[in-house]
């Protein structure tokens, strides 16, 4: 029941960008732990020769012209209707560097 | 007034000037006014744009009269859309406290299609978040409650698309299912739930669970009215780019009807099991044939579907990160929590191979047994959930078991293959009982056209909770 570490919950959680406090770590361990126990069956399987699926469909390199349809675009005001954080028509976004002081 | 059960129904009255449409969006808010307080089957309601749709709708209908039945095949049907499907101008939420406040700047193709063919949008239906659940109690917006018993779950993720027409708040709903999330419901609330083939129904405009998986679908009460959305859903939109056009074939008159030995084992509950060769022997009696099949890495398509999903998920997901639009991500419930992480895991460094590729290729086994099977026989039967519905909380703590409730729906996601829920029973609790038909890709069809035999032949009455 122990597949995954505390620190493997931490760090699984940073590179996903999830919050995860102290005290969900050990519940999210203990299922986590649980499903990939039980996922483990798959091992029994013999796959040797097996090509992998990774889509159902068959189609492969479907495109469309290159044309703009007037009809598939977004204002600039419906793009930004989703906010209200914005400064001359662009979205207002946190900073992602500070500077020098 | 009496809500029209049926599209049939519907357009008789309308023919017959029984009531207006105006009038209809009417009986249909009260009654949902009345007893959605106790089901939870919606989290928005579009008033004001139901009527506006009601009142063009019904200009139509005095400026054509009977050609309006032509140029609009699903002319009045008012419909309730899972909260996953963009509606311009409508919030939609995918029940998450993430995008609890965003609105749609455009709208899923398939919405698109169902107002160009007549159907008026009555509002937004509650879910598990972002479709992660078997029941509905994932949702940030409250649990959905079994319109047949409030103590038990309508089944998810699509519970209140479910639960809306089984209580009669709208002719038909739409949903989406990755692993079961039609049928399974459908299946738990005693009504008729459609998946079609991955790739026959755009997804576009749908927020995205897991790509290679995802299929859009719907609710009715009479799989003759799911035929008749289908035909309006299907094909082509030069968008969502895994779409293909469907294909007709001549029908057989005569089936062959698989029935798979794996799907019935321990675990399964002896009223489902009974039921399923009940409705077999119903199809042997017509002229059709039975036969025993084996599917045998059916087995294996949870622990598939379950590296699979969530990798998919984690990849989707991580678009929101609530810079444009919606809140940030540390609004993300558990079971969101618990599938992007899983999917982080399956994919990162060291473990790929041993989950990710692992699963792929256990993918195409099952789908190897499924090419096979089909060579013998036209479609399978088979249960839909392993039990009847089961009690609100039951399985809430503990993530393993709420994932199998979806042992026998999976496989057919995994497969890209289209499957129908059809109810045909209730148990002695009062709770719904009944079986899915599988088919090959595009056999559609052939679904629609045993489906709509059974509940010819059982004179099969739709019935409200």
């Amino acid at each position: 029941m122990t597949k995954l570490t505390s620190n493997q919950i931490e760090h699984i959680a940073k590179l996903a960008k999830v919050d995860v406090s102290k005290k969900e770590t050990g519940k999210f361990q203990d299922q986590l732990s649980k499903v990939l126990d039980y996922i483990d069956e798959l091992n029994e399987v013999d796959t040797e020769n097996t090509v992998p699926t990774s889509q159902t469909t068959g189609l492969e390199n479907i495109k469309r012209s290159d044309e703009i349809d007037i009809n598939n675009c977004l204002s600039q005001e419906d793009a930004l209707s989703g906010t209200e954080s914005t400064h001359n028509n662009y979205f207002k976004v946190p900073a992602v560097f500070e500077e020098n002081k | 007034m009496n809500l029209p059960l049926t599209i049939n129904t519907l357009h008789k009255d309308l023919k017959e000037k029984e009531y207006s449409l105006v009038e209809l969006v009417d009986g249909y808010l009260s009654r949902i006014k009345l007893l959605d307080k106790d089901i939870n089957s919606f989290i928005t309601l579009s008033e004001d744009y139901a009527y506006f749709k009601a009142k063009e709708f019904d200009n139509s209908l005095k400026d054509l009269n009977e050609k309006a039945f032509e140029k609009y095949p699903l002319l009045g049907t008012v419909v309730a859309h899972k909260d996953l499907f963009l509606t311009k101008g409508i919030r939609t939420t995918a029940s998450s406290k993430v995008l609890e406040s965003y609105i749609p700047s455009y709208s899923a193709t398939v919405v698109k299609k169902l107002e160009e063919a007549g159907s008026i949008i009555i509002g937004k239906t509650n879910c598990d978040a972002w479709a992660h659940g078997a029941s509905g109690e994932n949702s940030d917006f409250g649990s959905t409650k079994n319109p047949w018993n409030k103590e038990y779950v309508p089944g998810g993720s699509s519970s209140g698309s479910a639960a809306s027409v089984a209580s009669n708040f709208c002719m038909f709903s739409t949903g989406t299912d990755t692993g079961g999330s039609i049928r399974q419901p459908a299946n738990l609330t005693g009504i008729v739930g459609f998946k079609p083939t991955y790739g026959a129904v755009s997804r576009y405009g749908i927020i995205a669970m897991a790509s290679s998986l995802d299929s859009v679908g719907h609710f009715t009460r009479t799989v003759e009215d799911s035929r008749k959305v289908f035909n309006v859903t299907k094909g082509e939109d030069l968008k969502d780019s895994t779409l293909k056009n469907f294909v007709k074939k001549d029908l057989k008159k005569k089936f062959r009807i698989g029935l798979p030995k794996e799907y019935f084992i321990e675990g399964i509950d002896k009223e489902v099991s009974e039921e399923v060769r009940r409705c077999a022997k119903i199809f042997e009696k017509e002229g059709n044939e039975i036969v025993e099949i084996s599917l045998p890495h059916t087995k294996y398509a949870i622990s598939v579907y379950y590296i699979i999903q969530p990798a998919e998920v984690s990849s989707n997901l991580s678009r929101y990160d609530g810079i444009r639009f919606g809140n940030k991500r540390t609004s993300f419930g558990d079971e969101a929590k618990r599938r992007i992480m899983l999917g982080t895991y399956v994919l990162s460094a060291g473990y790929y191979d041993a989950y990710y590729l692992k699963a792929m290729k256990v993918r195409t086994k099952i789908i190897e047994d499924f090419d096979k099977v089909f060579k013998d026989v036209d479609a399978i039967i088979a249960p839909v959930s392993p039990t009847s519905a089961f009690k609100i909380g039951e399985k809430a703590n503990d993530p393993l078991k709420m994932y199998l409730a979806d042992i026998f729906t999976v496989a057919a996601n995994i497969g890209g293959i289209p499957g129908i829920a059809i109810p045909s029973n209730f148990n002695r609790k009062g709770l719904p009982l009944g079986f899915q038909l599988i088919g090959p890709r595009f056999s559609e069809d052939t679904l629609f056209f045993l489906g709509e035999k059974f509940q010819e032949i059982t004179n099969y009455e739709p019935k409200v909770a």
